[in-house]
């Protein structure tokens, strides 16, 4: 090599050396400090669970399986004649309903609102949109109790009548009492509303991250825009798509104020959607907290347990989701 | 040598086009197309049962709809879908959009009226429900959520930037998992830290107070403002900490005096969005700080008012006058979230600069 002579590889290129850190004294005591205060946040999730178990297994232990499956939620009286029976049954069923009616339209919609945002939105108007979008996901969930209440209620249930009318032979849509108010059709479009806001930025944060070479190279093939986002965006947003929706569902089951205004809290496993009753595990809570005897409050803490345990997974769920495909895509 | 004059004389009036823009004219045209069709949906709905703005709305949506497919007719399949499929993408968008914006404005709207000066200043000791507007106010809300907020922030503004500095500086064994559980953490419902709280704190010293409800609020704030701190950290470059080190800086040197100092305003931005997240929160406090009706100043002693309980107890009572008063509230509520949002804003564009 050296003898052709006009440029030859350097001989004696210094070998890439281990980075060896050593800690001082100093730095051991900042570095446990530090990993102290980040495990604050561990340690208040696991108390939680642990606690609101704890002073809930008493009832977990009494009811059996029956607090999940049941379908009463009596005080009892003192001198227990009546005897106290709880379970979340009819409440469990009111979330999850409540939750897939909020999420069967606020997925399409916010799909539509981040593509809109991302692909069609002039330039000028984008970036405003984009930060109303971030004001709107800080709404206290309580303006969507007030709106849902005194604002979109009388048009929820003229949409209700209409649906009634026509498609009442189908059982999820039959109401028989003529009385469109406070159902949870009207509760899950409102949760919706509430949801959309956080579904719609993630996934136009994971649309946003779709690789520009191949948006292009769709529309220089002769592609159109919706071809584009066909062939290529919605297939790469998919799963990020999946986490939000997910982030939304465990706003939706968790929501407590909206629900309480909305929805006539009524202990009945209610599949009608229509009819003006329901109620969910968090509206539940809240109801019952303020007059519960002490064995209730009881039984109120384990339903917290059952929302918190329920809430957990779909988010750590959707957090699993989110990072994997953060990571994947970048 | 004249050629090439004249060619530069070309090159010079090229001006670039954008043949994708529709022109002026046609721009214009669409405009006043649909205008038209604003008309004809109007006149439907007032001749037809279709009723309300969500009727004008629909019926608005099928003339488009109609026109779009009629105008696609003869252009080939994968342009007449793509004009379709735009449209409705269009009206999602708008009706996905169209809540948040009808309650900003229902705020404006209905909470206006209950507003005069004394209202920021005042409290509801001797209002009654169907007392006139112009008597009562918020004044021991603000009062109360300031100082609940003001607590939560002294404990989780700490922990959070504790938890950022982890996840970027420290970058323990744990990382993955701290950064795991902060995500999910902040998901659990606003009820649920209200119960925690209401099992440990409410229960141990026998009374509701502030600071029970601060504790509560912090439970949901702490994700909010760790989140924000990691991702202000994430931007500090390498280089600084490398610099930090080449010149003998031991890593808790580094991190506390060059790191930290440089993300200042990108911290206050944390903790301002963290205060944004739970100053509306009512969930929590409903089992944690409840309510009263008077100024209050001590957090540690029974219960005591705040932003969005004043407004929830309105609503409770549900008088006319109760009502709108709820609303007002709400409006001061959402400029107190609206400027907290702006002071985040511009406080983080400074670190980047």
């Amino acid at each position: 090599m050296s003898q052709t002579g006009s440029i030859s590889a350097p001989q004696n290129v210094p070998q890439k050396r281990e980075m060896h850190v050593v800690y001082s004294t100093g730095d051991r005591i900042f570095r446990r400090i530090v990993t102290a205060g980040a495990l604050t946040s561990l340690i208040v999730l696991a108390l939680i669970g642990l606690f609101l178990l704890a002073r809930g297994v008493e009832i977990f232990r009494d009811m059996g399986p029956k607090f999940i499956t049941g379908t009463n939620w009596t005080a009892g009286s003192g001198d227990g004649i009546i005897p106290a029976e709880f379970s979340i049954g009819p409440m469990l069923a009111g979330t999850i309903v409540t939750s897939l009616i909020a999420l069967f339209f606020a997925v399409p919609l916010s799909i539509a609102g981040a593509l809109y945002m991302e692909f069609f939105a002039p330039a000028k108007i984008k970036s405003t949109l984009v930060s109303m979008l971030d004001l709107a996901a800080a709404i206290p969930s309580l303006f969507f109790g007030l709106w849902g209440v005194q604002v979109f209620s009388s048009m929820g249930e003229r949409w209700a009548a209409l649906t009634s009318h026509y498609l009442g032979w189908f059982p999820l849509f039959n109401n028989e009492l003529e009385i469109f108010g406070r159902s949870p059709f009207i509760a899950g479009l409102v949760l919706a509303a509430m949801i959309v806001p956080i579904i719609t930025s993630v996934s136009r944060e994971v649309y946003s991250r779709t690789p520009r070479e191949l948006v292009d190279s769709c529309h220089a093939l002769g592609g159109t825009r919706w071809g584009a986002i066909r062939a290529v965006v919605l297939p790469f947003g998919r799963s990020g798509v999946v986490g939000g929706a997910m982030l939304g569902l465990g706003r939706a089951l968790g929501e407590t104020v909206a629900v309480y205004l909305l929805l006539n809290l009524v202990f009945k496993y209610n599949f009608n959607i229509l009819e003006s009753e329901g109620g969910n595990i968090a509206s539940l809570i809240a109801t019952k907290f303020g007059e519960a005897t002490p064995y209730e409050l009881k039984a109120l803490l384990a339903a917290g347990f059952v929302l918190f345990l329920l809430t957990l997974t779909v988010n750590m769920a959707a957090t699993a989701v989110v990072q994997r495909t953060a990571k994947a895509q970048s | 040598m004249s050629t090439t004059s004249d060619l530069a004389v070309q090159v010079v009036e090229a001006t670039p086009t954008q043949p994708w823009h529709k022109p002026r004219s046609e721009q214009r045209r669409d405009a006043l197309v649909y205008l038209a069709l604003a008309v004809v949906a109007y006149a439907i709905v007032m001749i037809s049962g279709v009723a309300g703005p969500d009727g004008f709305a629909l019926v608005f949506f099928v003339e488009v709809l109609l026109l779009t497919i009629l105008r696609s007719r003869n252009i080939g399949k994968a342009k007449s879908t793509n004009a379709i499929v735009s449209t409705v993408i269009g009206a999602g968008a708008v009706v996905a959009f169209v809540p948040w914006m009808s309650i900003f404005v229902s705020l404006v709207t209905k909470g206006f009226h209950g507003l005069y000066v004394g209202y920021l200043f005042g409290d509801m000791r001797v209002t009654t429900p169907d007392d006139e507007l112009n008597m009562g106010g918020v004044g021991h809300a603000i009062i109360g959520s300031m100082l609940m907020v003001l607590i939560a922030t002294a404990i989780t503004l700490p922990l959070g930037i504790l938890s950022g500095v982890y996840l970027t500086e420290v970058r323990g064994r744990l990382t993955k998992v701290v950064r795991f559980v902060i995500q999910s953490m902040s998901g659990v419902p606003s009820i649920v830290a209200g119960l925690f709280i209401y099992t440990t704190v409410v229960t141990l010293t026998e009374s509701f107070s502030g600071f029970a409800g601060a504790l509560a609020l912090s439970v949901l704030m702490l994700p909010t403002v760790a989140r924000t701190s990691e991702e202000v950290l994430k931007l500090v470059p390498e280089d600084l900490r490398a610099a930090s080190y080449a010149l003998g800086a031991r890593q808790w040197r580094s991190s506390l005096m060059v790191v930290l100092p440089t993300v200042r305003s990108g911290l206050t931005t944390a903790a301002i969005l963290g205060v944004a997240r739970v100053v509306g929160e009512t969930a929590p406090l409903l089992l944690t700080a409840l309510s009263n009706n008077a100024f209050k100043f001590n957090p540690f002693n029974g219960p005591i008012a705040s932003m969005p309980m004043y407004v929830f107890g309105l609503l409770q009572i549900g008088t006319e006058y109760s009502i709108a008063r709820a609303w007002s509230g709400s409006l001061v509520l959402m400029l107190i979230v609206l400027a907290l949002f702006v002071a985040a804003r511009r406080l983080g564009g400074k670190d980047k600069r």
